[in-house]
């Protein structure tokens, strides 16, 4: 596919990996956190992390939508479905993660509950077309990305009153969360936690653009490339991030300029903005409760709101035992750390929501990874 | 392409989708966009995509043009 291919090019690949292996002051450390799951899963598909000298290490961090979303709103989607007899849609990821009491959204489904999986907005609004007499409930996850198709959702919904279609909304800011991992006593303190700059999402950036980061860059000092998610492109970011650092800078660089601008999808921020408005707290799994990290409808929009429409109560739900998920998402941790790791927990039967998504730290590892040598830890 | 509806078939390689165009703008037949989740959320930039090839190729020698 054109855009595509030509950012995988294996000559190109070699020629990057010998000049970031002849820039990399083997003096000194470089781990660099890739926020998003997209890279996570290009690293490791793509072989990246063999192509990188030793002291080169990518820290996998909280980037991917299914895997942050705490059990107990996953809890309150199966309430939803089986509770309050909704048609609930969502997309293929969530049904699979694990919720409380061994249950899951595709075992609800297959006990009877109503649960479809879509692959956009447009199809959740065609189901509620279709079912007048039903309510219709979208589970909305996931970062900028899909915030702006819930927006026109919504905003379509409401201009054909469609009342029986209701969005449970659950949409996460990647600022904030940066900036929560930033702060974290892990990364502070203790020092657990090294990062030395970061990979900005692709698509995340498409929409807000690269001037979120800016605040990041001069706060904590520390270089940020918005890196495009084909091999290539995390690899000629790697290469600019590395310069930074060895010339001591701190950064915001757009190496995805095919598709990322300075101030990103203002129509997309725009219909956001007339839907969307801060959460004060949301809990995030790994970060805990974040302020500010999250939207929620606002009431001009009530009548499309789940949350005000049906009873979804906080639902504290930990973790299963063992299951190292939350350091993991923090960059604290490494999947092969995890002793559920490869042993109970695999994608056919997994444990944690980072086993799930194709964008999870674990899948990635199993897929691609499990019978590499593990070379180093976080730290 | 339909703009009453804001859909429009794309070509992924050989696949054919219909996505919706509410997002983007100034959007025209033979353009290359961005799809995520049914949508499209940006227009690529040919110039932009070939500037970034021509730098790997140099294994990233520029050290300016890509930066903002």
């Amino acid at each position: 596919m054109k855009y595509v291919d030509e950012f995988r090019q294996q000559n190109l690949a070699r020629k990057l990996g010998a000049a970031i292996n002849s820039e990399a002051d083997p003096g000194r450390r470089y781990n660099l956190m890739e926020f998003c799951g997209g890279h996570t899963h290009a690293i490791f598909r793509y072989g990246v992390q063999e192509l990188m000298p030793t002291n080169v290490t990518f820290v996998h961090g909280p980037g991917c939508p299914v895997c942050i979303l705490p059990i107990g709103r996953i809890d309150n989607a199966i309430q939803l479905a089986v509770d309050h007899e909704v048609i609930l849609c969502t997309y293929g990821d969530m049904l699979r993660v694990p919720a409380s009491g061994r249950k899951s959204l595709l075992k609800v489904k297959a006990e009877g509950a109503d649960v479809r999986m879509v692959y956009s907005t447009q199809d959740a609004l065609r189901i509620a077309q279709q079912h007048p007499d039903r309510q219709v409930v979208f589970f909305a996850i996931g970062f900028e990305t899909t915030t702006p198709p819930s927006a026109v959702a919504i905003k379509q919904a409401k201009a054909s009153g469609l009342s029986n279609f209701k969005v449970f909304c659950n949409h996460v800011l990647t600022p904030a969360a940066i900036q929560n991992i930033l702060e974290s006593p892990e990364v502070r303190d203790i020092g657990r936690v090294s990062i030395d700059g970061f990979f900005g999402p692709s698509h995340v950036s498409s929409i807000i653009g690269s001037r979120p980061y800016e605040f990041f860059a001069e706060e904590f000092q520390r270089p940020v490339v918005i890196a495009g998610f084909e091999p290539l492109d995390v690899m000629q970011s790697t290469l600019m991030l590395i310069r930074q650092l060895n010339q001591g800078r701190h950064q915001v660089e757009n190496e995805y300029t095919r598709v990322v601008s300075r101030d990103g999808n203002l129509k997309a921020q725009a219909l956001v903005s007339e839907v969307f408005e801060l959460r004060r707290q949301f809990e995030w799994r790994g970060l805990g409760s974040v302020p500010y990290s999250a939207l929620q409808i606002k009431q001009s929009y009530a009548d499309f709101d789940a949350e005000k429409h049906f009873d979804i109560s906080n639902i504290a739900a930990s973790d299963v035992k063992g299951c190292e998920c939350p350091s993991i998402l923090r960059g604290a941790k490494n999947p092969t750390d995890c002793k559920l790791f490869g042993r109970v927990c695999v994608p056919e039967n997994p444990m944690g929501s980072c086993m799930v998504s194709s964008e999870g730290a674990c899948a990635a590892y199993w897929s691609y990874g499990r019978f590499r040598k593990n070379r180093k830890s976080v730290a | 392409m339909d703009n009453k509806t804001d859909m429009a078939i794309v070509a992924l390689g050989e696949v054919k989708r219909e996505v919706s165009l509410a997002l983007v703008q100034d959007v025209s037949i033979n353009d290359y966009v961005l799809i995520h989740v049914g949508y499209a959320l940006n227009k690529v930039s040919e110039e932009e995509a070939e500037k970034t090839l021509a730098l790997f190729s140099e294994a990233g020698l520029l050290d300016e043009g890509a930066t903002q």
